[in-house]
């Protein structure tokens, strides 16, 4: 599971990482023309869309591309930058910039990619942003309050409109196919250009088609958790889905055989299982499942899953999702934590203990309910899973 | 030689698109340029006035969200390798030139200056704006972030509002 950074790219290789990045970066924003202001501020003016179409092509590929690796699990979307929202600053510094992109005929990145072909203009820009930072550093007292104002947090665009994710980007990418056909009749009129500017050729045909598809399979990538939690509210579907179960007299005696391939794990919440839980059992919270680092507890080879909640139908819901998202020997455990409870540690005995008459079965459930007790007293909460990773620092 | 045309903006848009993706999904974070500037602000400044660093309030908050040489910094590579890739690029496609580019209106003097105003203009901006075109506006539309898609639509508005009264530098 993604992103690769720290685990399996260290943070020393991740340099040469960003090299190579770097280096095709740079390579696409020369071949597309970002290397001339004249090209660059032509959006601006109507004669050269050049930019929008590059911008909004890699932006619409990359967001769909994001949502299809969290769909199929391969990103940790938890742990991936997303930029922090200060509204004012956010407003503010943007317009800076669109006067600075007007005067200066650059942007930072575009900048640097002109200045090694041999850009003067682009050379002088780099030295004006740099001094930009530094006066922005000296002066930072001046800019904080602004800087700091209306922090709310690292939201995501779909989640502040109060829209599901799919139907957001499908909207941004139609939008940008819209903002394509319009800015190609705006730049031929600019430019006194008479043929038509969207033909039925073989090539604006081949565009629209791919473009349409790429935005309608924003619907194909719906965010995993809403979609599966959509999923499980069918009540009809919970109780036929296939599940491996486990009853509660197996579950004792695996706990009081301390069997090594047991991991309970076990979905109440914090609360109730610091109160009370099995003996080496988990705490997972439903955003677990879908989280790097507390998953690998799951994907540990010979380990039999057992799925843990007060009662069964939340169980089937759990496991359910679990089994969705690929995960294996899950099982759910008849009758939920109150069956269990109520098999070995409540009430009393309905037998005479130490009683010889009953048969094997019976003479187990008396003898896990003298021990049980005891086991699950000595071995307290083992707390929940840790999360020791964090976001990578990112942004510019 | 004459340069060669340049790449179908689409069909760049679509490499670059999955550049990115395969960028966030190898390192968690998107693309980037006006951070490696503040990298080697910080680091100037470090080795000039140590002093000052160690008692100035942003260079202070910097140190304490990155560790170490400002210079050994995930962005500072990713922006030489920019100048690696881009120079590779114009030398293969003949596009190789000192020269000073500005509109027919405009002079040599009134671009220099306009370079230079505009760089600090964005120096100031993309830190207020916490990125500029590729950290905020492209890495942010990647993720869907609310703040960097508000700051990709005042980058664009900002321009079109300021174009008109400097339209003499480019037309």
């Amino acid at each position: 599971m993604g992103p690769l950074v720290p685990e399996i790219i260290g943070n020393d290789l991740n340099f040469i990482v960003a090299l190579v990045i770097g280096i095709a970066f740079g390579a696409i924003l020369e071949q597309a023309g970002f290397s001339t202001s004249r090209k660059l501020v032509g959006l601006f003016y109507g004669y050269d869309f050049t930019v929008l179409r590059v911008f909004f092509t890699a932006g619409i590929v990359a967001m769909i591309g994001v949502m299809a690796l969290e769909h199929f699990g391969l990103l940790d979307i938890t742990l991936v930058y997303v930029n922090p929202t200060f509204l004012w600053s956010a407003v503010i510094g943007g317009l800076i910039m669109g006067l600075g992109f007007v005067i200066g005929g650059f942007c930072p990145g575009t900048s640097v990619c002109a200045a090694a072909i041999g850009k003067v203009d682009a050379m002088i820009f780099i030295g004006g942003a740099v001094l930009g930072v530094f006066v922005f550093a000296e002066g930072y007292p001046l800019f904080e309050g602004l800087y700091k104002a209306s922090s709310w947090g690292s939201p995501r665009m779909f989640e502040t409109l109060g829209l599901p994710q799919h139907l957001f980007a499908f909207l941004l990418a139609i939008s940008a196919l819209g903002a394509f056909v319009l800015v190609s009749i705006v730049e031929n009129r600019v430019n006194g250009v008479e043929a038509r500017p969207i033909r039925m050729t073989r090539y604006y045909i081949g565009l629209a088609s791919i473009g349409l598809l790429v935005a309608l399979s924003a619907f194909m990538f719906p965010e995993r958790k809403a979609a599966l939690q959509h999923m499980v509210a069918d009540e009809d579907l919970v109780r036929s889905y296939p599940l491996d179960t486990m009853a509660v007299d197996e579950l004792a005696f695996r706990l009081l055989h301390e069997d090594p391939s047991l991991q309970v794990i076990d979905f109440r919440s914090a609360e109730a299982f610091a109160h009370f839980s099995l003996p080496g059992s988990t705490s997972f919270t439903i955003d677990n499942l879908f989280e790097k680092e507390p998953n690998q507890v799951l994907t540990l080879r010979h380990k039999t899953n057992v799925v843990v909640a007060e009662d069964e139908s939340t169980q089937r819901r759990i496991a359910i999702m679990a089994t969705e998202l690929g995960y294996t020997n899950i099982r759910v455990l008849r009758g939920g934590l109150e069956g269990f409870r109520r098999q070995f540690l409540e009430g009393g005995s309905p037998l005479v203990p130490g009683s010889a008459t009953g048969d094997p079965a019976t003479r187990f459930q008396e003898h896990a309910r003298r021990v049980l007790p005891e086991l699950i007293r000595k071995s307290g909460p083992a707390g929940p899973v840790k999360k020791t990773q964090k976001r990578v620092l990112g942004g510019c | 030689m004459k340069p060669r045309p340049y790449m179908n903006p689409y069909l760049a848009g679509v490499l670059l698109g999955l550049l990115l993706t395969a960028t966030i999904y190898i390192t968690g974070r998107g693309l980037g340029a006006s951070g490696a500037f503040k990298s080697a602000v910080v680091a100037g400044v470090e080795t000039v006035a140590p002093a000052h660093t160690a008692a100035t309030t942003f260079y202070k908050e910097y140190a304490g969200d990155h560790a170490g040489n400002p210079l050994m910094n995930w962005l500072v590579f990713e922006v030489v390798g920019v100048l690696i890739g881009a120079f590779v690029s114009g030398v293969i496609s003949d596009r190789m030139d000192l020269k000073l580019e500005f509109g027919p209106r405009s002079t040599a003097k009134v671009r220099i200056t306009g370079a230079l105003g505009g760089g600090l203009l964005w120096g100031i901006g993309s830190q207020l704006g916490r990125g500029c075109t590729s950290g905020a506006a492209l890495s942010g539309m990647a993720v869907m972030s609310t703040g960097g898609i508000i700051t990709m639509l005042a980058i664009f508005a900002g321009a079109y509002v300021f174009a008109y009264f400097f339209r003499k530098l480019w037309i």
